[in-house]
């Protein structure tokens, strides 16, 4: 392994980093690019807590039968803020907001994003979104209680404070427009001389496919939720069946988007994971080609099958057949990144470092979570495990053992080069392990709970779903005690006073030539790029 | 890319020197803005589409209600409106400042006139006591209620886009006064042409729906 | 290179006042003859103009007012994707509601 840095010309280590500026309101109104990306770092971390928190308090409801630690109404307020805070504010942004911003620019060898203002507005957007809903649990007359995707017609009737919670998403989704806007531009004006599109590193891809979609899809959500709060307030009757509106149509507009917000979700975390594993097996990424191809496949194909989550709802017939067959076909772009991150390793010097240790818990989480996926694409399936813990099961495979875990890689992986500072490996593989031992007792046995017959959003349970239960509730423990562990890890690790080289891993994108952290600029002198990407050979690296 | 080889010019003051004035990168993030708006009312055709497709005559007796020749007069006046805003940013390409700003401030006289016949418009329905939720309306066919409630709503979030339209354009007014834009830094004003260009297209695919699906 | 040398370099197409004056009476013209199609109380007649004039109003406000004509072919494909991304949507989902 090969950790020493290639000198770059024009790369002057003397310059100050992105922190020498002190004080709160020069972060406050930064335009950094990499400052911004540590924005929402800490406010993603954040929310991810409370979230969790509210996740825990769930499981413990579920430590034994009947009304324990807390009322039905109060178990409902839960899962509906714990949806909304992990998939509105921790997953759909997360890889692209924290990781995209910082990285973006470096990685195609610019020295910002194309619209720094408006970035810094949608970290603002996004921050007033979540505060905006963060306060419907305290206002009005109660906290939501629909769960996370507000379906009509009792999001338009209940008493509780549904409109703050919609306008807060309302608000969060205008944030992640900006930021797709912003990225497409991006890649689009910036890209430094020599670096064509084929020679983007593969990050910087997924979050073009990514932001595509988080700029065509996300207007379709923000309509929707837009003519819930019109419903609310003015019974404009749309949606309301009482007045003459389809239920049924609020689901198509919710999952137009909805669904296609998973791969928001997880492409981003395909792209960190294409990153990691050529790093750590020391070897060029098999395949890039097919794994481009497959990022903006999985965005086009992804955008067509959102009616799988209906199919009990009472469309017709035809449709159910239509987005059954659709959504077969988007595991075949899914699948081809699995099998090109495999190749990848075959023959590679791998290296089982923290951040590999994360992205290979990723492939095979994200393929449990995939394969779960596919059973509910067929319809007979469907219809037996709709609702109940085996679709809980699966999609927590999918966000937290897919983005989550991903986004844990990443955050291992990119530490160093962030921050300029390191965490102890030691702590952080302990860490993992718990994560890794608990999130599998929690979900793999919610899989069983569902197939069992467990529905979900049930605040309690049958004796013979107890023993279940109760492994699950284990699981949790595990997992959280993990997780705390890591994030006092990652904490920790910014107050050793450890100094970082350029290029701890031995990585081969622009990231790693500039110094950790990285200055305000970047870039002294914008580099020319000369060879595509992950080119694992020392001459090629010789500037040209 | 031409970007890499702009000069890189150190400022001190300010936290990221030798900011850039891409001129197709501001283009293209407008238009990629558009395509969001496109799609945002795409969400409410959706709706129209389906509701007019089980509902098809309530949807044409509905209609037969609003007032055609209205319609058609705010149509004229839009699309009048979006010449005027494309003949403002020629002449500020020719280095015609005044022209260039008279033809803006017809633009936003028409924005505002269109505003003013839609005011009466929604006036005048809500008189007749047809209004989302209204006793009235709820006393009729389902499609009819869907109709107007899609009517108020589809033409009340153009009309919103229509006063934001306007208001950008008086900024833009005064940065032309001003010299902040000029013929060869006009980008700003065509933006805001692609945005008002945008409210225009909305609303040529409102009239047929709406007033003319009698 | 300073931004008004850019701007020279990448946007060199002014479109004189007349083309857009024709555009304008085209429009309105068509949107006379949408009405009158309307009015002539022949149901295909007017459906005709609707899935007719209404798009060709639109594409002549699309390619000479916001200027598509004479922007990059990405921005034309962006904007043909854009427009092919609604379409699919709208047809997606009636395969729900025309076959119920």
């Amino acid at each position: 392994m090969s950790t020493v840095v290639a000198p770059i010309a024009g790369v002057s280590t003397s310059e100050p980093n992105f922190y020498a500026r002190k004080g709160i309101a020069s972060w406050l109104l930064t335009t950094d690019h990499k400052r911004i990306g540590i924005l929402y770092l800490t406010s993603m971390m954040t929310f991810f807590l409370v979230g969790m928190t509210f996740g825990v308090f769930m499981r413990l409801e579920h430590l034994s039968m009947g009304p324990t630690i807390m009322k039905p109404t109060t178990y409902n307020a839960l899962f509906t803020l714990h949806g909304v805070m992990m998939i509105f504010l921790f997953v759909i942004p997360g890889l692209s907001a924290v990781f995209g911003n910082f990285f973006l620019p470096i990685m195609i060898g610019a020295k910002d994003v194309a619209f720094p203002r408006l970035n810094l507005l949608s970290w603002y957007l996004f921050m007033t979104g979540a505060t905006v809903s963060l306060s419907s649990l305290f206002t009005g007359s109660g906290p939501p209680d629909t769960g996370w995707s507000f379906y009509v017609p009792y999001s338009v009737r209940t008493g509780t404070n549904v409109t703050m919670a919609v306008f807060g998403v309302f608000l969060i989704g205008f944030s992640s427009i900006i930021t797709g806007l912003n990225f497409i531009t991006t890649m689009h004006r910036l890209r430094t001389k020599g670096m064509n599109w084929m020679r983007m590193p593969l990050f910087p891809w997924a979050l073009y496919a990514t932001a595509w979609v988080q700029v065509l899809a996300t207007p379709i959500l923000g309509i929707t939720l837009l003519l819930v709060m019109l419903e609310r307030l003015f019974h404009l009757g749309i949606f309301d069946p009482s007045i003459g509106g389809d239920p049924i149509l609020y689901q198509h507009l919710f999952w137009t988007y909805s669904h296609p917000a998973v791969y928001i979700m997880i492409l981003p975390a395909m792209g960190a994971i294409s990153e990691i594993i050529p790093t750590f097996a020391h070897r060029t990424i098999f395949g890039y080609r097919a794994i481009v191809l497959s990022s903006m496949g999985i965005a086009a194909i992804g955008s067509l099958v959102w009616a799988h989550h209906m199919f009990t709802s009472g469309m017709s017939e035809f449709a159910i057949v239509v987005f059954s067959l659709l959504t077969f076909l988007v595991s075949i772009p899914s699948a081809i990144k699995v099998f090109n991150w495999v190749a990848t390793l075959y023959k590679g010097s791998v290296e089982l470092r923290s951040p590999m240790l994360f992205a290979l818990a990723f492939v095979f989480l994200f393929s449990i979570g995939g394969l779960t996926g596919l059973f509910q694409g067929a319809l007979a399936v469907n219809v037996h495990v709709h609702d109940t813990y085996f679709i809980v099961g699966h999609f927590h495979y999918v966000m937290f053992g897919g983005t989550g875990f991903a986004f844990f890689a990443a955050l291992h992986y990119w530490y160093p080069k962030m921050f300029g500072r390191m965490y102890s490996e030691r702590t952080a593989i302990v860490a993992f392990v718990h994560i890794f031992v608990g999130f599998n007792l929690l979900y793999f046995t919610f899989l069983i709970l569902g197939l069992q017959g467990m529905p979900r959003r049930y605040y309690d349970h049958l004796p013979r779903f107890h023993t279940g239960h109760i492994w699950a509730t284990i699981g949790s423990w595990i997992m959280v005690a993990g997780l705390l562990l890591m994030v006092a890890n990652l904490v920790r690790g910014l107050f050793r006073k450890t100094t970082v080289p350029a290029n701890p891993w031995g990585g081969v994108t622009l990231e790693w030539t500039v110094p950790s952290p990285p200055p305000t600029e970047n870039f002294a002198v914008l580099p020319v790029i000369t060879e595509r990407a992950y080119t694992f050979n020392p001459a090629a690296k010789e500037p040209a | 890319m031409s970007v890499s080889a702009e000069p890189q010019t150190a400022d001190p003051g300010s936290e990221h020197a030798g900011e850039h004035r891409d001129y197709v990168g501001a283009k293209l993030g407008m238009w990629i803005f558009v395509f969001t708006e496109l799609i945002l009312f795409g969400g409410l055709f959706v709706a129209y589409g389906m509701y007019r497709s089980m509902h098809a005559h309530d949807f044409h007796k509905a209609s037969g209600e609003l007032n055609l020749t209205l319609g058609v007069i705010n149509t004229v006046v839009l699309l009048t409106s979006s010449l005027t805003m494309v003949l403002s940013i020629v002449a500020i390409r020719l280095q015609r400042k005044r022209q260039s700003m008279l033809f803006l401030a017809c633009t936003m006289l028409l924005g505002a006139i269109f505003l003013v016949n839609k005011f009466f418009e929604w006036k005048a329905k809500f008189r007749h006591g047809v209004y989302p939720g209204s006793e009235h309306l709820m006393a009729r066919p389902p499609g009819e209620r869907l109709f107007f409630g899609l009517y108020f709503g589809m033409t009340g979030l153009h009309g919103l886009h229509v006063t934001v339209g306007v208001v950008v354009m008086s900024v833009m007014l005064a940065l032309l006064a001003r010299n902040r834009i000029h013929h060869s830094d006009f980008i700003k004003l065509e933006n805001t042409g692609l945005y008002w260009h945008l409210v225009d297209i909305i609303w040529i695919f409102l009239l047929p729906l709406f007033y003319l699906a009698a | 290179m300073n931004p008004s040398m850019q701007q020279k370099a990448e946007a060199p197409h002014i479109v004189g006042y007349a083309t857009f004056v024709k555009v304008w009476i085209a429009l309105v013209v068509l949107t006379g003859l949408l009405v009158g199609l309307s009015v002539t109380h022949r149901p295909n007649l007017a459906l005709l103009g609707l899935l007719i004039i209404t798009p060709t109003k639109a594409s002549l406000v699309l390619f000479y007012f916001m200027h598509l004509k004479y922007e990059s072919a990405t921005l034309k494909y962006m904007a043909a994707a854009a427009i092919a991304v609604l379409i699919i949507f709208i047809g997606l989902t009636f395969s729900d509601y025309l076959f119920r």
